[in-house]
């Protein structure tokens, strides 16, 4: 018998980041990370069974296909999504993903790229990948395990990888209509773009977090709903797909420590 | 005809300067037999183009490249790429960094032999502001939108892999993914492609014919270089060495590592890397990465 007050923190963060697809209809749901992909397969198997899924390297499936070795499983493909395709795709704007970036600023932008001096940088970290065309062509949301100030920069980020809503970047007849930032799930909270002009607003905290705990740990000013609901547990049904899809517990290993859900109510 | 060259043969056509597109994708079919042959040659000042995985990596760790133009650089697995990382915080080459599509987007301009083409990717990020050379553009239409220009990757070789080859140039690719491929290969001057295996003459049915991604008229040279992908993912043969990557990664770290990794895996050559990597059964045998 499965209790939801024993969920982790990790398996509360996969509802929650399952919860950016809702409704989404049918557009390729990409979580990029143990913990949005698991969301993206809990949304699928649950709320919103229209969205489109990969196997994560090119091909197709209906069926989301479980974390790591594979044993009896099977996937059963049902097309092709090669790199070419993504980007046909992401082109197009039928597309959500979730990634987690290095950074991200009050605007929504993001840096994959490097920190510190452009020129001679203190961390190179991947490249901007494809964040500047996913930005500026479909749903984005993000994921953050560890929710502060150093991911949550006070000014701009180091890089802008990802684009958002610093009206100082856009000029003339370049078309922002297509920018759209969803949810940023981290260890601490839910926040979106809700605000006056796209600025960041908690939507729910986890159990046992005040506001004023996240806004110490973010570099820039945040907003908050005039009641901020607790972000719900998952459910006994949602924790038995979560175990499904994650059969050798690689989400125990997101988070330093793997800490309950509840662990700072208890 | 037969376009048949040594590994040796096709990097003697990489001269000191050029622009080299390697293709494949991170830790993915990379056409390592003919990145460690330039490894053993003597040529510099490269200006390499690649979506980056161990070939990028190896190519900093050995001074080759004097401009890296890319939209990053990873061995999944091991997300970070040491060397590349070593070399790009030392301020070692020039910087193109590139959005993944722009990246496409310049390749596919020189494959059509236009001067650029119009996306929106890149705009009102980094990328624009941080890259002088790039432009945007109006639409010249109603709309007047402002695109970004993405200029022509003009290459002077592409270096590629796949699983078959004849020597006539025609070539087959039997991943799930093709990736850039035919793209490197149009974007190139000349290009040379390294083959598992290669037979005197190619003959298909309809499915197999499937698999051939570019013409042979692109191909100005094939190598015969069996596990020429190795340690990277030649899906549907062999997966990634990853005990072999952490050797690899482990080079960065260690002072002279580098020079103990070229005289324990590249100086030695392509046959003896393959047998000390642990031979043909091993490489047969590596199984294909679960993602």
């Amino acid at each position: 018998m499965t209790s939801t007050n024993e969920a982790t923190l990790a398996e509360l963060m996969i509802v929650a980041c399952g919860e950016a697809w809702r409704g989404n209809g049918e557009v390729l749901a990409s979580g990029i990370g143990i913990v949005p992909r698991l969301g993206a397969s809990l949304a699928k198997l649950t709320h919103t069974p229209e969205l489109l899924m990969t196997d994560s390297e090119s091909l197709l499936v209906e069926e989301p296909i479980p974390l790591g070795p594979r044993g009896e499983f099977l996937p059963k493909y049902s097309g092709t999504m090669t790199f070419s395709r993504v980007f046909d795709c992401v082109w197009g704007g039928r597309r959500h993903v979730m990634i987690g970036p290095s950074q991200i600023d009050r605007w929504g932008q993001t840096n994959l790229s490097s920190i510190g001096d452009y020129a001679r940088p203190k961390t190179a970290i991947l490249g901007v990948r494809g964040l500047p065309g996913n930005s500026i062509n479909h749903a984005n949301s993000l994921f953050v395990p560890t929710h502060g100030p150093r991911v949550f920069v006070a000014g701009e980020v180091d890089m802008v990888s990802g684009v958002g809503y610093n009206p100082a970047r856009w000029t003339l007849g370049m078309k922002r209509d297509f920018v759209d930032l969803r949810l940023i799930v981290t260890d601490m909270c839910v926040m979106d773009f809700g605000g006056p002009e796209h600025a960041v607003r908690v939507v729910s905290l986890h159990p046992g977090i005040a506001f004023e705990q996240v806004q110490s740990a973010t570099g820039f000013p945040l907003l908050a709903l005039s009641k901020i609901p607790t972000t719900p547990l998952p459910t006994p049904d949602q924790l038995t797909i979560i175990r499904r899809l994650d059969p050798h517990g690689l989400r125990a290993g997101v988070l330093k420590g793997n800490p309950p859900a509840l662990r700072r109510a208890a | 005809m037969n376009k048949e060259l040594t590994a040796s043969q096709a990097i003697a056509h990489i001269e000191p300067g050029m622009t080299i597109g390697i293709g494949g994708w991170g830790p993915r079919r990379k056409p390592m037999a003919l990145i460690r042959e330039l490894l053993r040659s003597s040529v510099k000042d490269l200006t390499v183009v690649s979506y980056g995985g161990p070939d990028v990596g190896m190519l900093c760790a050995a001074g080759k490249v004097r401009k890296l133009v890319y939209g990053f650089v990873t061995l999944d697995a091991i997300p970070l790429e040491p060397h590349f990382r070593k070399a790009r915080e030392s301020g070692a080459f020039e910087v193109l960094e590139l959005d993944e599509g722009m990246f496409q987007w310049g390749l596919r301009a020189a494959a059509m032999r236009m001067s650029f083409l119009p996306t929106r990717c890149g705009l009102a990020s980094d990328v624009l502001a941080r890259n002088p050379s790039i432009k945007t553009i109006t639409s010249p239409y109603d709309d007047g939108e402002v695109y970004l220009a993405m200029p022509a990757l003009n290459l002077d070789v592409a270096l590629l892999h796949v699983h078959e080859a004849d020597r006539l140039g025609n070539t087959l690719v039997r991943a799930a993914d093709p990736m850039f491929d035919d793209l490197f290969a149009r974007a190139a001057a000349r290009c040379y492609v390294s083959a598992e295996s290669l037979v005197e003459r190619l003959a298909l049915d309809e499915q197999q014919a499937r698999l051939n991604l570019y013409e042979r008229s692109l191909v100005s040279g094939v190598v015969h270089a069996p596990f020429g992908a190795h340690p990277t993912y030649n899906g549907s043969d062999y997966g990634w060495d990853s005990e072999h990557l952490k050797r690899y990664v482990a080079s960065a770290s260690d002072t002279d590592g580098w020079q103990a990794y070229m005289s324990e895996f590249i100086s030695i050559g392509e046959t003896a890397y393959i047998e000390r990597v642990g031979g043909p059964r091993r490489i047969s045998a590596l199984p294909r990465p679960i993602f």
